[in-house]
């Protein structure tokens, strides 16, 4: 099932000189992991900001759940759909103490707030830090920032979560707790996960990878398949994973290596076959 | 230097004063507030020191961190004691000096004044989180909403600007260590010198704040936020026993001074 549907989306900043989105035609199958990878300025945070009304459409349509963003009546329905993390934690935390800043989203609701406490303590666990329920956000590291601010969104009950670049400023402990939160999110609670980033070992995990530059898809599938596109993907300004990158470079001589071993394990396992 | 500043700053605990309501603290500070400022003589401020003495060990505050939050306004405690003293009238204390008895007596008294102000409505802010802090507010002022006074906006507004200090003052630093790193210098030269010296700090502070405060805004937009219109809280403010004699016992003390006044001490 569809969950987002992306019609030849068009958008230009009302300052801009060309269009920042040129024509993009996207869905996105509910309960999976997708990835959109793409250098500054690929114009991929500013269709993440399409995904949940933040932005809408000068041409086409976004569709969440049906509903098109564009719809002002509906905006509340898409936004507690979708739910958004951005990259600087400091700048999404509304509140002094992490469970009030969790319960910012589902008091703005309406919810009663006994359902408000349950849900902010189940969010609260579900990203592993409900022992700092108590503490202020401003003391707490990068990554459990970061995970306050899923917890913040999750207590929505979204459907889908998008992530512009969450791990942008974190530090690479930071980076491996949010993405394990996020794909933990998405396997086992069946949450849609947009993950939009410039780190390619992020995307490894993903079921699928998008690849924007200028404005427009240049690659979507598989990562093994999308990542196997070498010169595609060095043509977007982006590096390929380590193991694609070798593996690319010992074809170049003639070995005739499969591209598709993009875990460390599997291309060790192809070297060590072909050593005998 | 920038990190001594607490004025807002909320330090989580589990007392009796952390307990209270917002609303109940809110009246206590502004009945307490009332009382300092209609004291006259010693006695009623030997009350009022002990009264925020009793206060500061309740809620646990080391004297120290309340009187750090003192430093930034030193300046203006020794102008007022300066002023003071220099032009009350009265029996000078030495035959030709300007400064007199009752000058010296009024600037102690003044300073004083000054910094039991502070100490008090530090207590509030170091054990009320501005979240409970900016709900109390907006409850009190509730009637208000009756004459279109945008109550929950103002109340929103407030928190915001008290929870982003401490980033506030990281920001602050980051930037003056830059500067700093390019050769700036903010500790010497005279008061003009050292005004414009802060001028490369401001301009890249504000640019900043802006891009902050737009980010914040879309992110608040994001989870939902559209003003105060049926939007409800996780906690309910309730007014509890012990709020009942936390105001039974601010009013005693407002008596007190009062009847104090009354008799002239």
């Amino acid at each position: 099932m569809k969950i987002i549907e992306i019609k030849n989306l068009h958008f230009r900043y009302p300052e801009g000189e060309h269009e920042t989105l040129r024509g993009i035609d996207l869905d996105i199958e509910k309960g999976s992991f997708v990835a959109v990878l793409g250098h500054n300025g690929s114009g991929k945070s500013t269709l993440a900001k399409h995904l949940n009304a933040i932005l809408v459409p000068t041409e086409g349509q976004v569709l969440v759940n049906g509903t098109d963003t564009a719809d002002e009546e509906r905006l509340l329905d898409i936004r507690r759909t979708v739910g958004m993390v951005f990259q600087n934690p400091d700048n999404q935390i509304v509140a002094n103490v992490v469970e009030e800043d969790v319960a910012f989203a589902p008091e703005n609701l309406g919810i009663p707030s006994g359902e408000i406490r349950q849900r902010v303590d189940n969010a609260l666990k579900q990203v592993d830090m409900y022992e700092f329920r108590l503490h202020a956000p401003h003391l707490l590291s990068g990554g459990q920032k970061q995970r306050v601010a899923i917890a913040g969104v999750i207590a929505m009950e979204p459907q889908v979560i998008v992530l512009d670049e969450p791990t942008a400023m974190l530090d690479p402990r930071g980076r491996r707790e949010v993405i394990e939160t996020v794909t933990r999110l998405c396997r086992e609670k069946g949450i849609t996960v947009v993950l939009i980033t410039h780190h390619m070992n992020e995307c490894i995990g993903a079921d699928r990878l998008v690849v924007m530059s200028e404005g427009r898809v240049i690659a979507d599938g598989a990562p093994e398949k999308v990542f196997s596109q070498v010169e595609l993907m060095r043509s977007a300004g982006l590096t390929v994973p380590a193991t694609t990158e070798l593996m690319y470079e010992l074809n170049r001589r003639g070995y005739g290596f499969d591209l598709e071993a993009l875990g460390v394990e599997d291309c060790a396992e192809e070297i060590a076959k072909r050593l005998g | 230097m920038l990190r001594d500043i607490t004025l807002g700053q909320y330090f989580p605990g589990d007392t009796v004063v952390h307990r209270l309501d917002p609303r109940t603290k809110l009246i206590l500070v502004i009945a307490f507030i009332v009382g300092l400022f209609a004291a006259k003589g010693w006695p009623s401020y030997a009350v009022i020191i002990a009264v925020t003495a009793l206060s500061l060990r309740v809620s646990k505050i080391k004297p120290g961190s309340a009187f750090k939050g003192l430093k930034p306004i030193i300046f203006i405690i020794v102008l007022t004691a300066l002023l003071n003293i220099f032009y009350t009238d009265g029996t000078p204390v030495a035959e030709g000096w300007p400064i007199t008895w009752q000058g010296i007596e009024k600037a102690i008294m003044m300073s004083l004044r000054i910094i039991i102000l502070i100490i008090g409505t530090f207590t509030l802010t170091y054990t009320t989180s501005p979240i409970a802090l900016t709900d109390g507010m907006e409850l009190l002022m509730n009637p208000l909403k009756k004459i279109r006074v945008p109550v929950h906006e103002m109340s929103m507004m407030m928190s915001m600007a008290l929870s982003f200090i401490p980033s506030l003052i990281k920001e602050t630093d980051k930037i003056m260590s830059a500067q700093k790193a390019r050769g700036a210098d903010f500790e010497t030269g005279n008061l003009l010198q050292r005004a414009k010296a802060l001028l490369p700090i401001l301009v890249p502070l504000f640019v900043s704040s802006f891009r902050r405060a737009d980010e914040l805004a879309v992110a608040m937009e994001s989870r939902c936020y559209h003003g105060g219109e049926g939007r409800t809280r996780m906690k309910q403010l309730k007014l509890e026993k012990r709020d009942l004699v936390a105001l039974l016992l601010g009013a005693v003390f407002l008596a007190a001074i009062f009847v104090m006044k009354h008799f002239g001490l």
